[in-house]
């Protein structure tokens, strides 16, 4: 318990800088050759058990359109959201109660795999996150940065 | 981070969450429809007496509004689910308040796959369900039947279920609650019988819900035959009292609804359990058979995880602290179920 508190209180802080764009990624999911995913399309398989993601950085290039592959092994549902600050800020008092429309945006049911595409034309730094009440707290959020080349 | 404050009153054990117009539970934590949590303390007996372990605790109802639900971990397949006495709780409070503790008291004489659903019954405006299977199971089967579970629900469910896979799911119907009258402050005690060989009592679960820097509150009271070894995994709990019950609290608590099993002696011991929700990982085992420890697992510890021997044996002190007993079954759980889903997701 106590290091998941920990882990929530490094995450809440990187989704918070990331959120203002100065976050610098530790360690970041790349490609084998540990070079930043794309450019082009790119698939990256999502793990949630426990209320985490399993992965908390991703290093693209811009340009890179990735699909996101959410298998949520837990019996309740989550979501991932995927943008810039504004978009979270837009998430964390939304009501809506299901996405499934927008790119980058997706519930996924308890038990269940579902998979959304979003394309990153610009660099930067974005989050992802579940906005569930609760969740991002508890730390489900991480960040994605987006080089230039 | 919000921090609910306590309302005790005198002879009432069971306190009030102060979530103005919202329906709670006595025994532990309560999720609103924004995920918010209140807090509300815990007060649960666990009597072991001839290899059956009985929990009794209160579940308060607050208020009218969504229909509220705990779930709680039970260490066995209980053979009966039952309203508990009216004043079982409330004497035991009597027993360990400030003026009775200068031992004036005892003067005064006198699923995945799906979960297997064990048992149903209702009992006043609580629809009590005991289920059987996994954390995933369970919590699918809580969320099928409204519950909105809290984010770290499904971990502490595989925590339980990893060593005892029975649940118990309740939820106050508010329609029922007003058509018995029941208002804000109300309580229903229930008492859950439970055959068993190695009792422990679920603390974790307390925890649910909440912010890690947020206080657990519980009294827990033990009944036994004999003066029991405690082990628990952390701080945060103190050993108040651990003695011969007194003769009067004996009587009264024979003479309540239900409690005619309390034989002539037992030992009585009395733990306050405040622990920051983020320590609060372990739960209480208990031994009180002569030469043998409580289990490790039964507290919810392994083998790297260092324990808390807590007894007053050999004179040891007594303000250690670690374990505790918990509340027993008291669990928490849960959630609400929102009348309006959609304010609540998302």
């Amino acid at each position: 318990m106590k290091t998941r508190l920990v882990l929530v209180a490094v995450l809440l802080l990187a989704a918070s800088t990331v959120a203002g764009g100065t976050v610098t990624a530790r360690r970041a999911l790349v490609a084998a050759d540990d070079r930043p995913l794309g450019p082009g399309a790119v698939t990256v398989t999502l793990g949630i058990e426990h209320s985490a993601f399993n992965m908390k950085e991703l290093e693209v290039r811009r340009g890179t359109t990735v699909t996101f592959v959410v298998r949520n092994t837990d019996p309740i549902a989550h979501e991932l959201i995927v943008g810039d600050a504004a978009v979270h800020r837009r998430h964390e008092s939304g009501t809506e109660s299901n996405h499934d429309r927008v790119p980058g945006e997706l519930t996924v049911a308890p038990h269940a795999t579902a998979s959304t595409p979003y394309h990153f034309a610009t660099p930067g730094t974005f989050v992802f996150a579940c906005h569930l009440p609760g969740h991002v707290a508890y730390g489900m959020a991480g960040a994605i940065r987006v080089l230039d080349s | 981070m919000s921090i609910r404050r306590f309302v005790t009153s005198g002879a009432a054990l069971t306190l009030l969450a102060l979530g103005a117009g919202s329906p709670a539970w006595g025994c532990g934590g309560l999720v609103g429809e924004n995920g918010t949590v209140q807090l509300v303390k815990t007060t649960t007996l666990a009597a072991f007496h001839n290899g059956v372990q009985r929990y009794v605790t209160s579940f308060e109802f607050t208020g009218a509004g969504e229909e509220v639900g705990s779930i709680v971990p039970l260490p066995g397949v209980p053979t009966a689910v039952e309203r508990g006495g009216d004043w079982t709780l409330q004497r035991l409070a009597r027993e360990v308040a400030p003026p009775l503790a200068q031992g004036r008291a005892e003067s005064a004489g006198a699923v995945a796959a799906s979960a297997q659903v064990l048992l149903e019954t209702k009992i006043d405006a609580l629809d009590i369900t005991v289920l059987k299977g996994g954390g995933d199971e369970v919590g699918e089967w809580a969320t099928k039947n409204g519950f909105v579970l809290t984010p770290d629900s499904p971990e502490v469910l595989d925590f339980y279920a990893a060593r005892s896979p029975i649940f118990m799911a309740a939820k106050f119907n508010a329609s029922r609650a007003a058509l018995l009258g029941q208002g804000r402050g109300d309580g229903t005690p229930i008492m859950i019988t439970i055959p068993l060989d190695e009792p422990w009592v679920p603390l974790r679960i307390l925890g649910l819900g909440l912010d890690g820097a947020q206080i657990v509150e519980a009294d827990v009271f033990l009944l036994t035959d004999a003066e029991p070894d405690l082990l628990a995994g952390g701080p945060g709990l103190t050993l108040s009292r651990s003695e011969n019950a007194s003769s009067s609290l004996l009587t009264d608590l024979r003479t309540d609804k239900g409690m005619e099993w309390v034989p002539p002696d037992m030992w009585l011991t009395y733990l306050q359990l405040e622990a920051p929700a983020a320590e609060l990982d372990y739960d209480l085992a208990i031994s009180t058979t002569a030469g043998r420890e409580p289990l490790r697992a039964a507290a919810g510890l392994d083998l790297s995880d260092s324990a808390v021997h807590i007894s007053s044996h050999h004179g040891r002190p007594l303000w250690p602290i670690a374990i505790v007993v918990g509340g027993a079954a008291v669990l928490v759980v849960s959630f609400v179920r929102a009348r309006v889903r959609s304010g609540a997701v998302e």
